[in-house]
């Protein structure tokens, strides 16, 4: 059995998913939660349910928003206090960011956007995507511990019936040491909705959007699913949607539970970041649009006329 | 002031991948290989701050094979000084390969006042040697950057964060760039850039002469392998008015009643 150090991060006050998926996995190992800052009580239930033993509420000047440098001094500090063999977080924006300096702190390795692994042993095996999913590649770790491992969202998915653990909350006096890099300002994106990476549900549009006007369809039927709406390269391209709502290689790689993607032909730019997509559906007029070998469910028609009817359907099918 | 910029070397996107067939790699010999498409962001920021600053040197770094210097070339057409190639396998781990970086600065004899790289190489994805190399050098980082201001020895930029919302920082110089997408329009290498950049010097290194060896691998990568195919998916015709919604109504059910994701 190993003992491993989950980082979770807070988004409006909650754990992110990848967290719960993360210590769902880790079940048979003894696993605590680091976090920044304070938590609600419903938050650490959440994290015990999955199995975290304790939760370290990590507290400190200078680490009330986030800071490369800050965030792996506090946490290298807090990890060399404890024995843990793994530390585990995941592929978000911070993660993706904090996750390398930190591991480079203690010389070790990081296993970084690994999309499913095993513990047997208490030794950890992972798999990850290579060349944009064109290729997957067993992933191990060597040499000091502890290891590091990002977990890309949405890879794991929920463990069923995780076995609970204690569920401790406890403060731990954390030191940001020098910050060099700090944030002197956060400029607010104009969307409130999860980001593409962790969203669930996907809904995209392709150049046959014909402008930025239009993606209010897709807006309308992502509010009703709770979905967030990301666009293709030519889409961002031509100027119909920003480049943070981008999907693909240069872009997002995504692993939503469903994805539809609407007048999208299916580039392979387009697929490297969304062909991992649990369920994938295209609407498309051109019924050998590439998009087609790739989805679950392919609807040869008009988006403009197919949307709208999906999302009534939608409507109907949750009950709102 | 020294600027380098750290570039990669990968398969182009619209190569197929093909497995070795022991799995320790990808069959390489057939590849058209071109530069890592977000190093282009990091090197045209480092000719944008040389054209402002002239007295500016900027150095392009790579870790990789030699059979093809291609994205050090360009690099170098597009306007970069000079060059260094530290020689290696294709299947190095990130820890191993941001500390040949950190061994060819060092061997450069210049002291970095900025280090730029792309965010992510599109051959690993593994999104780590910027922050790695940062922290082996005991620099600052900011990494996934859309926007830079140089004033005096202080940068302004800007990191792309979750929902494109942006952390502005203000960091001094000497400090580790990762470069995204929007940061930037890489320039085209002009013919007369290509045949210059022919004579600029490239100093070459094996990987010992940089201090690194096998005992600096952390991350083993091995099996590689194709995806399952996924199996063909179902296909509806929508193209008759009188039939949309008795379609569109089917695929909807079918993605509760089949595929279970609602």
């Amino acid at each position: 059995m190993a003992n491993v150090l989950v980082f979770t991060e807070l988004h409006d006050g909650h754990v992110k998913p990848v967290t719960l998926e993360i210590l769902g996995k880790l079940a048979g190992q003894s696993a605590d939660v680091a976090v920044f800052g304070d938590i609600g009580a419903d938050q650490v239930a959440a994290l015990a349910k999955c199995g975290a033993q304790n939760v370290h509420k990590l507290k400190g000047a200078n680490l009330d928003k986030y800071s490369p440098e800050g965030y792996a001094n506090a946490l290298a500090e807090f990890i060399k206090s404890k024995n843990y063999d793994y530390v585990f977080g995941g592929a978000t924006s911070i993660g993706k960011d904090l996750l390398p300096r930190l591991a480079t702190k203690f010389d070790a390795g990081l296993a970084s956007d690994v999309t499913n692994f095993t513990m047997d042993g208490g030794v950890f095996a992972g798999t990850r995507p290579f060349f944009s999913g064109k290729c997957l590649a067993k992933v191990e770790l060597t040499g000091p511990k502890p290891h590091f491992v990002s977990i890309r969202p949405n890879a794991l998915g929920m463990t069923e019936g995780a076995t609970a653990g204690a569920g401790t909350a406890a403060d731990v006096n954390a030191n940001a040491g020098d910050i060099r890099a700090m944030i002197k300002e956060i400029v607010k994106a104009t969307s409130t909705k999860t980001d593409l990476t962790e969203a669930n549900i996907i809904v995209s549009g392709g150049r046959a959007m014909k402008n930025a006007e239009n993606f209010a369809i897709l807006n309308t039927m992502a509010d009703v699913l709770g979905a967030t709406v990301g666009a293709s390269r030519a889409a961002v391209d031509s100027g119909f949607a920003p480049h943070a709502m981008q999907v693909g290689q240069t872009g997002k790689t995504v692993a939503p539970s469903l994805y539809i993607a609407c007048g999208i032909s299916g580039a392979i730019q387009h697929l490297a970041g969304m062909r991992t997509s649990k369920v994938i559906v295209a609407i498309n007029t051109d019924p050998d649009a590439p998009i087609f070998t790739k989805a679950d469910y392919g609807i040869v028609g008009d988006l403009f006329t197919i949307v709208p009817i999906m999302t009534e359907e939608f409507k109907k099918l949750l009950g709102k | 002031m020294n600027i380098f910029v750290c570039v990669k070397q990968v398969p182009d996107t619209e190569t197929k991948i093909i497995p070795t067939s022991d799995g320790s790699f990808i069959e390489t010999a057939s590849i058209k290989w071109i530069m890592n498409p977000y190093d282009e962001f990091a090197v045209e920021q480092a000719l944008l701050v040389k054209a402002a600053n002239p007295a500016a040197n900027v150095t392009v770094i790579r870790v990789g094979s030699v059979k093809d210097t291609e994205a050090l070339r360009t690099a170098m057409a597009m306007g970069a000084d000079d060059a260094a190639l530290v020689e290696a396998g294709d299947n190095l781990d990130s820890y191993s390969i941001a500390k040949a970086l950190k061994g060819a600065i060092e061997k450069s004899g210049k002291k970095p006042d900025i280090v730029l790289a792309g965010k992510q190489a599109i051959d690993d994805d593994a999104l780590q040697v910027p922050q790695i190399l940062a922290e082996m050098l005991g620099l600052p980082s900011v990494s996934v950057i859309v926007g830079f201001e140089l004033n005096g020895s202080t940068v302004k930029v800007k990191r792309e964060i979750e929902g494109g919302a942006l952390e502005v920082y203000e960091v001094a110089t000497p400090v580790v760039l990762a470069a995204n997408k929007g940061l930037n329009t890489p320039r085209y290498a002009s013919l007369p850039g290509i045949m210059k950049a022919k004579k600029k010097p490239m100093a070459q290194y094996s990987l010992a002469d940089v201090g690194v060896s096998d005992a600096d691998r952390r991350v083993k990568y091995s099996g590689f392998k194709l995806p399952p195919e996924k199996p063909a998916g179902k296909k509806f015709d929508a193209t008759d008015a009188a039939k949309q919604k008795e379609v569109v109504a089917q695929v909807v059910g079918l993605l509760r009643t089949e595929a279970k994701v609602l």
